[in-house]
This record gives C-alpha cells, sequence and structure tokens, in this order.
C-alpha cells in the first residue's frame, strides 16, 4: 500500500483538552494524492434531541450534540464544511427542532442537513424545511459531486392513509423495533430528480451521498435498509469514484458493492445493537464489517461520537471520533478497491469487545 | 395395596374432595392446560413489551430506544460479575440501573409485577439461546 500515514494534530489547544482526557489530539492522517487537493468535512448524526416537557429535554442527548459541536469547532485544519447525517428530533416537534438547531448554531462553517425519520415523520419535514432548506438537492464543491437524498419517504398509503394523527404516524415511525412502521424508500420522484442531476456530471468526478438510511439492505426490522436501494445504485453504477455516507444505524458498518463504497456514522445519542444480536431474526451485516466495541452503559457517551471525513483521493477515509474507546480509521484501500479499518480489517487483530452476540 | 397405605391415601382423597380438584395426578395435564399456561404468560410478556417502550423513569425515554427488541440486554449471561458494579448482579439489578440511570427513574423491588413482565420480555425476545450464566 503506497499509502502516507502522517500524524497531525487536528484539533486546537490539545493541552486543555488533554486535561478533560480521553479527547483524541491526535488523528492519522491517510493521503494517497497530492495534499494540495486535500480537503475534509466534518460529521455530526443522530442527535435525537428530545422534549420531555415546557423547556427540559433529556439531558444526556443534549450532551452528546453539545459535545461534538465543541470537539468539531477545534479542528484544525477547520473543515470546509459539517453534514448533520439526520435525525435531530426525537419526535419531530418544533421545541425539539429549534432547540437541536440552537446548540448546532454553535458550529463554526457551512452546516448541511440530511432528513431522518425522526425529523419527517410529525410535519413530514415542513418545519424542518424552513429551518434547513431543501430535502434534497446537490452541490459541488473542490471536484466532487455532493447528493443529499431524503431517503426516509415509505409509501404513500402508509404516510397519508394509514394513521388517525400526524402524532401517532411520527410515534409509530420512531419505533426502531416497531412492527407498524414502514420501509424506508428514495421513492421515484427523487430518483428521477437523482437521473437527471447526475447527467451533468462527469463519470470519473467523485461522487459523495448523503442519506440517513443505508442505500443497502442490511435489516428490514429495523430499516437498516432502503427499499429501492438497488434502483438507486443503479444509478450510481457509471461513476468512478462513489460512496455512501448514512447516518440511521448508530453503529460503525462499512461495505463495497461494485464501484460503491458505504460508510455509516455514528450517533451522538446513543449507539445501536448490531442486528445479529437480535437471535430471533437473520440479518445481512456487511462482512467487510469490523463492529465497534460493544457498549459500555455505564459510560453515557461510550460507542457514541462523530467523525471526520478525508477526501483525498475522492475516495473516503473515514475517521470515527469514540469516546472511551479507540478511534476507529476505515480508510479506502485502493488495492483491494474496498475500505478497510487500519487496525482490527485481519481477522487475527479483532478484539475480544468486537464480538457482539 | 397393604391397609396401613390406604388409611396414608384417605386424607389426600379427603383433601381433593373439600378443594374440588380434578381427580387427576398432580403430574397430569392436558393440552388445554398447556395453551391456557401459555396464554398467561405471553400476556405478561405483553405487558413487558409495553413496558419496554413506554418510559419507565421520568425523562421520557423508553428501554426500546436503545434496545430495539430488547437486543443486547444478554438475559441469558445473568447472573454474572458486572464489573462496573464490582459483584455478581442479577439481570434485574442491571434492569434497575437502565431505569434509574439512562431513564432517571425510580428502581422496581426485584418482584414488582413490572419487574417480572420485562424480565419474561426480555427472555421471550431471547428464546432458545443457550444459558451461558457469567459470559462476557
Amino acid at each position: 500500500m503506497n499509502t502516507r500515514i502522517s500524524r497531525r494534530d487536528f484539533l486546537k489547544g490539545a493541552g486543555a483538552l488533554a486535561a478533560i482526557g480521553a479527547l483524541p489530539i491526535s488523528l492519522v492522517e491517510l493521503a494517497f494524492a497530492d495534499s494540495a487537493e486535500n480537503f475534509t468535512f466534518a460529521y455530526i448524526s443522530d442527535a435525537h434531541i428530545q422534549h420531555i416537557k415546557g423547556t427540559e429535554f433529556v439531558r444526556n442527548w443534549d450532551r452528546g450534540l453539545i459535545r461534538a459541536v465543541a470537539e468539531t469547532n477545534l479542528l484544525t485544519p477547520k473543515p470546509d464544511f459539517i453534514m448533520f447525517g439526520g435525525d435531530l428530533a426525537q419526535l419531530g416537534s418544533k421545541p425539539e427542532l429549534d432547540h437541536g438547531a440552537e446548540i448546532m448554531s454553535a458550529l463554526s462553517g457551512k452546516v448541511y442537513y440530511v432528513m431522518g425519520e425522526h425529523d419527517y415523520y410529525l410535519d413530514l419535514g415542513q418545519y424542518w424545511e424552513q429551518l434547513f432548506g431543501p430535502q434534497y438537492h446537490s452541490f459541488d464543491h473542490k471536484g466532487v459531486h455532493f447528493v443529499v437524498l431524503n431517503s426516509v419517504l415509505t409509501y404513500d398509503d402508509w404516510t397519508y392513509k394509514r394513521w388517525p394523527t400526524a402524532e401517532q404516524r411520527m410515534l409509530e415511525m420512531a419505533g426502531l423495533d416497531n412492527p407498524n412502521g414502514s420501509p424506508f424508500m428514495v421513492g421515484e420522484k427523487q430518483r428521477q430528480w437523482l437521473q437527471v442531476d447526475l447527467q451533468k456530471v462527469g463519470k470519473d468526478t467523485p461522487i459523495v451521498v448523503f442519506s440517513h438510511s443505508p442505500i443497502q439492505k442490511i435489516y428490514k426490522g429495523w430499516n437498516f435498509w432502503t427499499e429501492d436501494a438497488d434502483e438507486v445504485q443503479a444509478l450510481l453504477k457509471p461513476f468512478k469514484k462513489v460512496t455512501v455516507i448514512y447516518g440511521h444505524v448508530h453503529q460503525i458498518q462499512y461495505n463495497q458493492i461494485g464501484n460503491i463504497s458505504f460508510h455509516a456514522v455514528m450517533a451522538t445519542a446513543w449507539p445501536w445493537p448490531y442486528p445479529a444480536t437480535y437471535s430471533q431474526v437473520e440479518q445481512h451485516l456487511p462482512k467487510l464489517t469490523v463492529p465497534m466495541n460493544r457498549a459500555d452503559p455505564f459510560f453515557e457517551r461510550d460507542a457514541t461520537g462523530w467523525q471526520f471525513i478525508n477526501l483525498a483521493t475522492g475516495n473516503v477515509d473515514m475517521r470515527y471520533n469514540l469516546y472511551n474507546n479507540s478511534s476507529r480509521t476505515v480508510a479506502f484501500n485502493p488495492k483491494t478497491g474496498q475500505p478497510e479499518d487500519a487496525m482490527y480489517q485481519p481477522a487475527d487483530q479483532r478484539i475480544p469487545p468486537q464480538i457482539h452476540f | 395395596m397393604s391397609s396401613r397405605q390406604l388409611k396414608r391415601l384417605i386424607p389426600v382423597v379427603v383433601m381433593a374432595g373439600l378443594t374440588g380438584a380434578p381427580s387427576v395426578q398432580a403430574d397430569e395435564f392436558t393440552q388445554e392446560d398447556l395453551k391456557r399456561w401459555e396464554g398467561q404468560f405471553m400476556e405478561v410478556v405483553k405487558q413487558g413489551r409495553d413496558l419496554w417502550t413506554h418510559p419507565l423513569g421520568t425523562n421520557s425515554v423508553s428501554c426500546a430506544q436503545c434496545h430495539p427488541n430488547a437486543a443486547n440486554t444478554h438475559p441469558e449471561t445473568y447472573p454474572k460479575f458486572q464489573k462496573q458494579l464490582g459483584k455478581v448482579a442479577l439481570i434485574g439489578d442491571m434492569i434497575n440501573w437502565c431505569i434509574r440511570n439512562p431513564a432517571e427513574g425510580q428502581p422496581l423491588a426485584l418482584d414488582d409485577p413490572k419487574m417480572i413482565a420485562i424480565q419474561a420480555y426480555i427472555n421471550y425476545e431471547r428464546r432458545g439461546v443457550p444459558m451461558a450464566p457469567g459470559k462476557h
């Protein structure tokens, strides 16, 4: 691997942070190309800001987002922009979206938002749009074409006809394991838009797609799933370098399907079990994925975090900033043509906490 | 049967007559019994699922938010040495830990019907998995 691994202090004020402890102050950058082309962006996701009553919100989830925002602001070099991967709110309410937006407003730099099901199913994204803009769009940055999708749509019957109130619709979709839920999808209208959007993009241009749900099929029972994943993947197939980055799963996942690399991002709120730990079902976690460590519930930020992403080659190098755990780097390996963990990928390098049962 | 053995049986028969119990042996039960007992159990599982998906504490957080289908609760590994508590703990201790901390509520008595229902639910979601007390 012709990888130049340079260590660099990404966080300013390392001394002050070291005093707090547990914060990563030195991060590994994997550079494959001309460093002048290099750029990074930060990714925060799944804050699940949850309203209790009046001015009270769940303290635990607030702290997760506040910490991610504070640490992202310390990154140096400064990320070119910051993505928020969806589920800012728990039940899509105005107080939750407002409170989340207020915490996010402390970020220095441009922030783009992805729609999550917890943001969407109360008012179908109306208030979210007022705060954060269109539900799907694309933009170009330093030679990379970025696409933001709303991948948490579902069948019209479920959305418009099934539930007596918007509140109930939101609650039914909010339960991850709720059998009354419905599979996520991008939908035909947005797929047509994507097809048109991609027509103007050169086949050598790196493409990065941001979605809330995985644009791949892992486990339908918890909506680690997108119903029309195959159709969306087909639209991305003609391009040389494609990466899909998704939230929703609150855990480390990565995969390679043909030309498309997939990376999940961590939640700032709480980690989710891997589907394999539900013994009553079959699931299809990508074989490539080396799981994150089992979470220790006694440390409320364990197995949560945020990540920053290096796009030096047009492929994604993902640095997971994990609290109470060693940080992880999952980088595209040009030799094998797939994302791999920098430390734990070989079977004999795995550690006991990575075994989930 | 000797008369002595017969004498011993008489009070049993009388007792059965007094309480109106059916005249079958204690180790005999029917398909209807099995169905009824399963129904009783599943009713408590259902109550447990209901508790699981609703807040048990004060901050509106439910168990299912972190543990969909009660995954990652590992009831088959308890009792086990819980390093954070420094002792061998019951699954009930861990349920109470979660009610106190992430859910910011008051712990349940270990024989509280709610505690029994929660355990019925999480064990049911883990049915078929071999017992592994002490496993980490």
